[in-house]
């Protein structure tokens, strides 16, 4: 009895020593879980996730304190990777954060425009051009299409317009005649 | 001479090439209004030089290259700039483009010569490259990559062979046949500027074995000329040796490396159509403002090839070629292996517009795909050594990953494998869509690190800027509490009546505040400003009394 | 004037489909299919029959529970020709449920389990095949002796009553009527510590034994092995499968039957027994669950050469056809993980 009882907790203490030194000695080196979210997601800083930015978010995300479903810019492709990364299961975007829609950048209307620069406080991207009683004006190529410059406008001159499809940013559809999927009813 | 060798898969289609093969090449007319597309050519979209109203001549240059890679366009006909807009192009998308409309005046009236006039065997290689470029020549074999750039992108006298590419493998495509037959002596002067302009060891003319007229002709042209430092070789008919890679291969059997430029094993491969213009551009000094377009297939009339000018509607041509038959389905723009379908026949004729291919109802009418079998006679085919089936498999559930491990950006787009395949699975459209989507995911990526990055820039700054706001206004209160002290202690020390009244004051100070509380910044103002507060005032009162009324 | 933009090039596509593909295999298959009409008689029909009605069926019934398109998947052919293999796969005299349940289990846990045509990792045929041979090892032994040799060969009647209700003939019992094939006996033969040279003194044995390899045996696989030819020539299959299989397995007989020729039996005899030839230009090339890749293919070939050369000699099945088929199928994915060929110009790089 006591024999089995000794042998089983050297044997314990002896596993419990190699896994533990293994685990120092062959640790993985790669990204944080945290950097690993943060580089699948949109990087709008839109906030449509509740969660002040993309980094609050991947680091709810990583602590299990948000689900993955919570992020419309990123929208359905997003929602797919992030479960492959973490292994689990895909789940539908939470219409409660909003809706997945094409991207889009701010345009400012620039008649309108009294130069109040609450607008480019509220950029998360510094995409905001301008000074205090001038015009401002949006960098379109920085523009993450998050929507926050809209509420703080006080005349209302910003709008957000869909990027313009080009035949440089045109894509290829994929052939619809998929025989996969089931007939429809 | 050369032991000619043979590239992998391919195959052997039926040419339909005599259907326009019949008559010479006609020039096609004038027609009233000519849309010169800007981005005629990979790369960036050349710079703007004139504006809506000019007065254009013939050979004018509207739009200057830019830096990088880009090519010029030049005004096909003289006449008035009528629109400068976006319209409806021949891409694939039917997306529209920055276009320059000119309403011609029939007078064809050509723009003043440029300066060199000299022979171009006297000029230095700058000067024949610059004539090149300024004449927006592009690969015409359907890259429509700026010719001058080609040229440039190779180290001096590295150019071992300069293989000049006649052989027009797609189907039905006739103009670089015509070309050869009827203009050998010129493509023969403009291969000898392009092997001067590289100091290229060997030169050899490249035509597939169904050509036999466009061989003879060149044949003839070289011996009347008494050249002996270009060769023709003659190829066998195969489907797509007329792709660079493939070419090459064929004629000197060495692979050019995956990812890398024919360049880099001493090979440079040009069109015959695009020696055609490099001869025009030096000897006539003719910028590109035309072509030779097949117009064929089996909806039209009279199929022919034609000298058009960029920018002609296509529905023009169509006319000219006798229109379509009544069965017409559809019309391509290219081959019919390569070429894209059109959503219609207004848009005009770009440099890249090689043939526009008619279409009868029943080629037409979409086969519904089956499932893949994976049968294997894609990969057969494909003369990229891929595995088709299995590009298409990552590409249709999206595993991108995956098909670019199996090489898709490789993939040449030939069609070889849709051609054959006995499910009828679009392959060619898979790829298409995942390369697209591949590259729009890479620019994505970009943005969204480069958007990372700046939000974290601002972060930063705002956590900056708060400390330093923080440091300031501590040192501020550690200055006032020290102030305070010093300033209690002396009080303390020198007069405690004098503290005394001093409450007192403060305490009806307090008591006056509480009453009338005064505006900030009141005080030292000018005469002007305060009778103006006093306006306001009044306004203020009126205005109140107003909304008390109401 | 507008026209419809909508597809990619090319624009050009074969006019055949897979159906035609699956008629020319079919067609190809009926020399062997007569052959074995000629040498065992009516049962090879109804099996037939009872196989192609049975897969016909169960095909459109999992179509319709999938929602999917039931008249043009039909029309591709692919059951049925799943099912001819399988019905000349199976012992001519097999009882109607027999074929019945083998079918079924090729279509619906072979095929459509996994997707459908297209989908299927494993050849549905050998997946039925083995399922009967598991389950039902007594009546997988139903075969006879060739017509040639025959003294007591069945008509349509004793057939048809012997399939469908297990009626045997007045006055015969079932040891009279069926008989182990060539490949069986050499195994009991063998395994009892006989030579093969001794096999003319086994008076039944030596009955078997043909010109080249089994009697009658050898003109079905003759037989086979020209539809097979002509599948070839028409570019319906690939070489590499078939080639792969005979040249493996004659290389690998050949080797042993020179080592020891009273243990193991000669290329020719493996070659013309059982359903080599079936198997090598029919079962084997099924190009979904086979590797894709060239080199694979040849690969894939010669691994079911070995492992029915291994089953045959030192398995417990006389014959391993559908075995050594399903564990090639299985590694069909990583045959053609290691097999990717080296795309244009890429070959002087590592």
């Amino acid at each position: 009895m006591i024999t089995a009882l000794l042998i089983l907790s050297i044997l314990a203490a002896v596993f419990g020593l190699i896994l533990g030194y293994s685990s120092i000695r062959f640790k993985v080196e790669g990204d944080p879980i945290v950097d690993q979210i943060d580089a699948i997601l949109p990087q709008t800083q839109c906030g449509q996730c509740t969660y002040p930015g993309c980094r609050p978010y991947a680091t709810a995300i990583a602590n299990g304190e948000a689900p993955i479903n919570q992020c419309p810019p990123g929208g359905e492709a997003t929602i797919l990777q992030l479960a492959d990364l973490l292994g689990v299961e895909p789940l539908e975007l939470n219409p409660e954060n909003g809706e997945e829609s094409g991207p889009t950048v701010a345009l400012i209307d620039e008649e309108n425009c009294i130069g109040c620069t609450l607008c480019i406080q509220a950029c998360p991207v510094d995409a905001i051009f301008g000074a205090a009683k001038q015009m401002h004006t949006i960098i379109s190529d920085e523009c993450t299409g998050c929507d926050l410059c809209l509420p703080p406008c006080p005349v209302d001159c910003i709008d957000m317009v869909p990027v313009k499809s080009e035949t440089t940013n045109w894509k290829w559809s994929m052939p619809v005649s998929n025989d996969s999927t089931p007939k429809a009813k | 001479m050369f032991q000619l060798s043979h590239f992998k898969g391919g195959l052997v289609l039926d040419g339909h090439k005599k259907i326009s093969t019949s008559s010479a090449i006609k020039p096609a007319i004038l027609p009233a209004r000519l849309t010169v597309p800007l981005q005629q050519h990979i790369g960036h979209t050349p710079e703007l030089l004139v504006q809506l109203g000019d007065q254009v001549l013939k050979g004018q240059c509207i739009a200057k290259a830019t830096d990088g890679i880009s090519a010029s366009i030049h005004a096909p006909s003289s006449g008035r700039v009528s629109a400068i807009d976006e319209q409806a192009v021949a891409h694939p998308s039917g997306l529209k483009a920055l276009c320059v409309t000119i309403e011609t005046d029939g007078k064809e009236q050509w723009c003043e010569p440029s300066a060199l006039k000299q022979n171009y065997r006297d000029s230095s290689n700058q000067q024949l490259l610059n004539i090149i470029s300024d004449a927006g020549i592009v690969g015409l074999g359907g890259a429509t990559f700026p010719t001058a750039i080609k040229l440039q992108s190779c180290e001096p006298a590295t150019i071992n062979t300069l293989i000049i590419n006649g052989a027009e493998c797609e189907p039905y495509i006739s103009c670089d046949d015509m070309l050869m037959r009827e203009r050998a002596k010129d493509i023969v002067l403009g291969i000898q500027i392009l092997q001067q302009v590289l100091a290229a060891k060997q030169t050899v003319i490249v035509v597939e074995d169904n050509k036999p007229q466009a061989i003879q002709s060149l044949q003839q042209a070289l011996q009347k000329q008494a050249i002996d430092n270009i060769d023709v070789i003659t190829i066998p008919t195969r489907y797509p040796t007329g792709g660079e890679k493939q070419l090459i291969k064929v004629v000197t059997g060495k692979e050019v490396p995956a990812n890398g430029l024919p360049a880099d094993i001493g090979i440079l491969c040009q069109n015959v159509a695009t020696a055609y213009s490099v001869y025009r551009a030096v000897y006539l000094d003719q910028p590109l403002i035309s072509r030779i377009v097949t117009v064929t297939g089996d909806a039209i009339n009279e199929p022919a090839n034609f000298e058009v000018l960029i920018g002609t509607p296509m529905n023009e041509l169509i006319a000219q070629a006798g229109g379509y038959t009544a069965n017409i389905g559809g019309l391509v723009m290219g081959g019919p292996m390569m070429g894209f379908s059109l959503p219609n026949d207004t848009l005009p004729v770009t440099k890249a517009c090689n043939c526009l291919l008619t279409r009868v109802t029943e080629d037409t009418r979409q086969i519904p795909a089956q499932a893949c079998i994976r049968c294997g006679e894609c990969a057969e085919v494909c003369p990229a050594n891929l595995l088709p089936q299995q590009l298409y498999w990552y590409s249709s559930s999206k595993n991108f990953d995956r098909a670019q491990d199996l090489h898709l950006f490789d993939c040449i787009e030939c069609g070889c494998c849709s051609a054959v395949c006995p499910s009828h699975i679009p392959l060619v459209q898979y790829y298409r869509f995942a390369k697209t989507e591949i590259w729009a995911q890479e620019k994505e990526r970009k943005k969204s690190d480069n958007a990372r990055q700046r939000h974290e820039f601002r972060e930063a700054r705002i956590a900056r800027e708060k400390a330093e706001r923080d440091e300031k206004l501590r040192l501020k209160k550690e200055l006032l509490a020290k102030k305070k002290i010093e300033e209690e202690g002396q009080q303390a020390a020198v007069d405690p009546k004098k503290a005394v009244i001093e409450a007192a004051l403060a305490r009806v100070k307090a008591k006056k505040d509480n009453t009338t509380e005064k505006p900030k910044n009141t005080d030292n103002l000018t005469p002007q400003q305060q009778q103006k507060i006093a306006e306001a005032d009044q306004r203020r009162q009126q205005k109140d009394n107003k909304d008390e009324a109401t | 004037m507008q026209f419809n933009s909508a597809t990619s090039s090319p624009h050009m596509m074969r006019d055949d489909g897979i159906s035609q593909l699956m008629l020319q295999l079919l067609f190809a298959l009926t020399p062997g299919a007569i052959a074995m009409f000629y040498f065992f008689g009516w049962g090879v029909v109804f099996n037939l029959i009872v196989a192609i009605s049975t897969a016909l069926i169960a095909e459109a019934a999992v179509l319709r529970l999938r929602q999917r398109e039931i008249k043009n998947t039909l029309l591709d052919l692919s059951a049925v020709v799943t099912a001819c293999l399988l019905a000349l796969a199976l012992p001519p005299l097999a009882p109607w449920w027999l074929t019945l349940v083998a079918t079924l289990f090729a279509i619906l846990l072979g095929k459509h389990l996994y997707g459908g045509l297209g989908f299927n990792p494993f050849n549905p045929a050998m997946v039925g095949y083995v399922v009967v041979m598991i389950s039902f090892p007594r009546e997988m032994t139903f075969w006879l002796l060739p017509s040639t040799i025959n003294p007591a060969a069945l008509g349509f009647i004793d057939s048809f009553n012997l399939t469908f209700f297990s009626q045997l003939p007045a006055a015969m019992s079932w040891d009279s009527i069926s008989s182990a094939t060539l490949l069986d006996g050499i195994k009991n033969h063998l395994s009892q510590g006989h030579l093969l040279s001794s096999i003319d003194t086994n008076q039944q044995l030596g009955n078997l034994f043909g010109k080249l390899a089994g009697n009658g045996w050898e003109w079905i696989n003759l037989c086979y092995l020209a539809g097979g030819l002509w599948l070839f020539k028409n570019r319906i299959i690939d070489w590499r499968i078939p080639l792969g299989l005979i040249s493996s397995l004659s290389l690998l007989s050949l080797l042993f039957y020179l080592i020891d020729s009273e243990q193991y039996l000669s290329p020719s005899t493996h070659l013309l027994s059982g359903g080599i030839m079936l198997a090598a230009f029919f079962i084997a090339t099924d190009p979904v669950s086979a590797s894709t890749t060239p080199r694979g293919r040849i690969i894939f070939g010669a691994g079911i050469g070995v492992f029915i050369y291994i089953i045959r000699q030192w398995g417990g099945y006389p014959d391993g056809i559908a075995f050594a088929v399903l564990l090639m199928n299985m590694a069909a994915p990583l045959i053609d993980y290691y097999t990717v060929p080296a795309a244009f110009g890429k070959r002087d790089q590592s």
